[in-house]
């Protein structure tokens, strides 16, 4: 069993504080969307509207600078702590929120920058003060204020915004939700990106959830493609189709190579040179111990949750396949769950 | 444009979610309601309240064609009455339940045909389904829910929708919405919480309904030619079901092309025992529904048939289900995948696993 599960006095501790952390920390609930106007504003406050009917108190702590009759008509059913204007910045007022102390504050807006000399530089270090203090936020931002995403956002829409929030702030949220609509001509590529975003967050979700309840088993809900890679094989092609086939789900890409015994001169080149090829095309890549070529591949299929394993064509003759069977042919048996997909073989020079 | 010539096929977008009580329904009348407003002529044909206060509210001052009744075994059901939107012709048609079988003895066996009809007629449809009907993904969510859904909709059906919307809620929101009542009367939601909605359940289906939102948004994006042509072998086995769903879902993120093929030592089905044949022509079926071109061929050695045929076609993957001996975790000598790795070493062979349901 993993050391995270030991039972150590220690981490029971550790893992108590952490809960006692996150009970007292207010609940961050993300609305995101890929461009604005596509009605994050009113889902927000629809949202506020009906957590109050349910008995919860909130408040608006920031609004945005554009409006529509249906968003006036929203906001005022509300009472609203108005932002600040420092420097012909809108500023969140942290100090009247945290001394009101609702239960629920909406901030439309999360991607800010505070002028030079405020408490925090940005918008989003205040609303981890407010979770910090346990009031729940519930906030909105768009696509392109991300900042991991700005290189591809901005080759679309040829803006490229200075406000930016990192990814691991989004990561963090408790729920995210994303706001979809049909795009426009030229900007379907941000509303799938914005899908995305919120299928991962949601993958790291269920990932923790797993986790938390020791279950170990392949859900599949996210393709990941593990390339099994020997000195001998030709591994080019079937990276790159791995690479290719990843892309193609959104997936994962993974290479592999057992280690069985010490290789010739030769050999450890060629393995060398396979293991950069998986590299440089973005896979993940592990090395793995053990004498039998086979299961340690397996272990490792199923612990990281693979789908599909891709393999070149067994070209080895010899004593060990007449003993054990044909290596190929013993991964198809032992890779219970997983696809196996079995590459053509340009014998080896 | 002269009167006699076709109307152009309607548009049709799908609200896209991964459960019951997520908002499609809503987001679909209040797109209605969004059209009214803007002068556009629609009706609401088919709408399922399932006793929601806020869902009824929504389809106030929307004209409803009223459903039809139908009686089978002495009972009376409801089902849209799709000629009666024909005659009164409006340039949009709210339909909820995308996925929902009609009762027998409706003119059409699935609500997606009516659908069809509409389109074809060129009134612009908005509609609403659950990820879970997708056919591609029924072994998949088996696995997950350990609920086989038995409503499914072909994928190239939800390919030819013009839009594809994905209607978002945390599984948090579902879960009290279930539990205050909004989703269903009280004593169907604990049913309902017991399978589909474990909150675990929930983001696992949640999360592939991003993916395929996603996924749905990309191919609509572009166009590229296939390059790789895939070919799935069909036998009687029951896990050819799940080998076509696979190869068929695999195909499509790949754009590939994808043909199913069976091997008869006699070259046609005449002379296979009759549960066999019924097997087979179920399987075959089942794979022109997912319009996938079927084959059958005529050959003593399935292995060497198929491997002639990838050969002769240029095939770039074939599809095979593990055959597996009972005692050991290891393929038979001499089965038909190790005979198929051995003759086709120029040829990828994906043999896929088997998806089983979770012990819940």
């Amino acid at each position: 069993m993993d050391s995270e599960f030991r039972r150590n006095p220690e981490w029971l501790l550790e893992q108590i504080e952490k809960e006692q952390r996150r009970e007292r920390r207010g609940r961050l609930k993300i609305f995101l969307g890929y461009a604005s106007g596509v009605g994050k504003s009113r889902k927000m406050l629809s949202e506020g509207l009906r957590r109050r009917e349910r008995g919860e108190d909130v408040v608006v702590g920031a609004i945005q600078p554009k409006s529509s009759p249906e968003i006036d008509r929203l906001l005022s059913q509300y009472e609203i702590i108005p932002t600040r204007n420092i420097a012909g910045k809108d500023v969140i007022d942290v100090e009247r929120i945290l001394r009101r102390h609702p239960q629920v504050v909406l901030i439309d807006g999360l991607a800010y920058d505070n002028p030079p000399g405020s408490r925090h530089a940005h918008r989003w270090q205040e609303i981890e003060e407010l979770l910090e203090a346990g009031i729940c936020v519930i906030t909105s931002i768009n696509l392109q204020y991300i900042e991991d995403l700005q290189d591809e956002v901005s080759s679309i829409t040829g803006k490229r915004p200075k406000e930016t929030v990192p990814r691991s702030f989004l990561e963090q949220a408790d729920d995210i939700e994303i706001i979809d609509a049909p795009a426009q001509a030229g900007f379907s590529r941000l509303r799938e990106l914005a899908l995305l975003v919120a299928a991962e967050v949601v993958e790291s979700e269920l990932r923790a959830y797993l986790r938390a309840h020791h279950i170990d088993e392949i859900w599949g809900t996210q393709e990941r493609i593990l390339v099994g890679i020997t000195p001998r094989s030709d591994a080019r092609p079937i990276l790159e189709s791995g690479r290719r086939n990843a892309d193609r789900f959104h997936g994962e890409l993974f290479a592999t190579y057992v280690r069985q015994t010490t290789l010739s001169p030769d050999d450890q080149a060629a393995l060398d040179r396979n293991l950069a090829i998986a590299r440089e095309l973005g896979a993940a890549v592990h090395v793995l111990e053990g004498h039998d070529p086979v299961r340690p591949l397996v272990t490792f299929a199923h612990e990281k949750g693979i789908t599909q394993i891709f393999i070149g064509h067994s070209l080895r003759r010899g004593w060990w396949h007449r003993l054990r069977g044909n290596p190929v042919e013993r991964l198809i048996g032992l890779a219970e769950g997983i696809d196996v997909r079995v590459f053509p073989q340009r014998p080896g020079p | 444009m002269s009167q006699s010539e076709p109307a152009a096929r309607g548009h049709l977008k799908v609200f896209l979610s991964y459960a019951a009580g997520a908002g499609k329904t809503y987001r679909m009348l209040e797109e209605a309601q969004e059209l009214k407003k803007r002068g556009v002529d629609v009706v609401v044909g088919y709408f399922e309240p399932h006793g929601r206060k806020d869902t009824i509210e929504k389809t106030e001052g929307l004209e409803i064609i009223p459903r039809r009744k139908i009686e089978y075994r002495g009972c009376m059901f409801e089902e849209m009455d799709t000629e009666a939107i024909l005659k009164r012709a409006p340039k949009v048609c709210a339909v909820d339940e995308f996925a929902h079988t009609n009762v027998p003895g409706s003119e059409r066996s699935k609500r997606w045909e009516d659908v069809m009809v509409l389109l074809n007629a060129g009134i612009d449809v908005l509609t609403t389904m659950n990820l879970q009907h997708l056919e591609s993904l029924n072994d998949q969510i088996w696995h997950i829910t350990g609920v086989r859904v038995r409503e499914t909709v072909p994928d190239w059906v939800i390919k030819q929708a013009d839009e594809v919307v994905m209607v978002d809620v945390t599984p948090e929101a579902l879960i009290n919405r279930l539990r205050r009542g909004v989703v269903y009367e009280s004593d169907k939601a604990s049913r309902a919480l017991e399978n589909f909605f474990k909150e675990q359940t929930l983001v696992a289906l949640r999360e592939l309904a991003l993916r395929q939102a996603a996924h749905e948004v990309e191919v609509r994006a572009e166009e590229e030619r296939p390059t790789d042509r895939i070919l799935i072998h069909v036998t009687d086995e029951p896990t050819t079901a799940m080998l076509i769903r696979r190869g068929r879902r695999v195909s499509d993120y790949l754009r590939a092309e994808c043909f199913a093929i069976y091997v008869a030592p006699a070259g046609d089905l005449s002379s296979l025992p009759p549960q066999e044949r019924e097997s087979v022509e179920r399987h075959l079926n089942f794979a022109r529904n997912l319009h996938i071109e079927t084959r059958i061929l005529q050959g003593q050695n399935a292995a060497a048939t198929l491997v002639d045929f990838a050969h002769r076609h240029q095939i770039t993957q074939i599809f095979l289900a593990r055959s597996r001996s009972r005692r050991w975790k290891l393929l038979p000598p001499g089965s038909l995948v190790s005979q198929v790795l051995r003759l086709a070493q120029d040829i990828q062979i994906t043999v896929i696993a088997e998806r089983r349901k979770r012990n819940l």
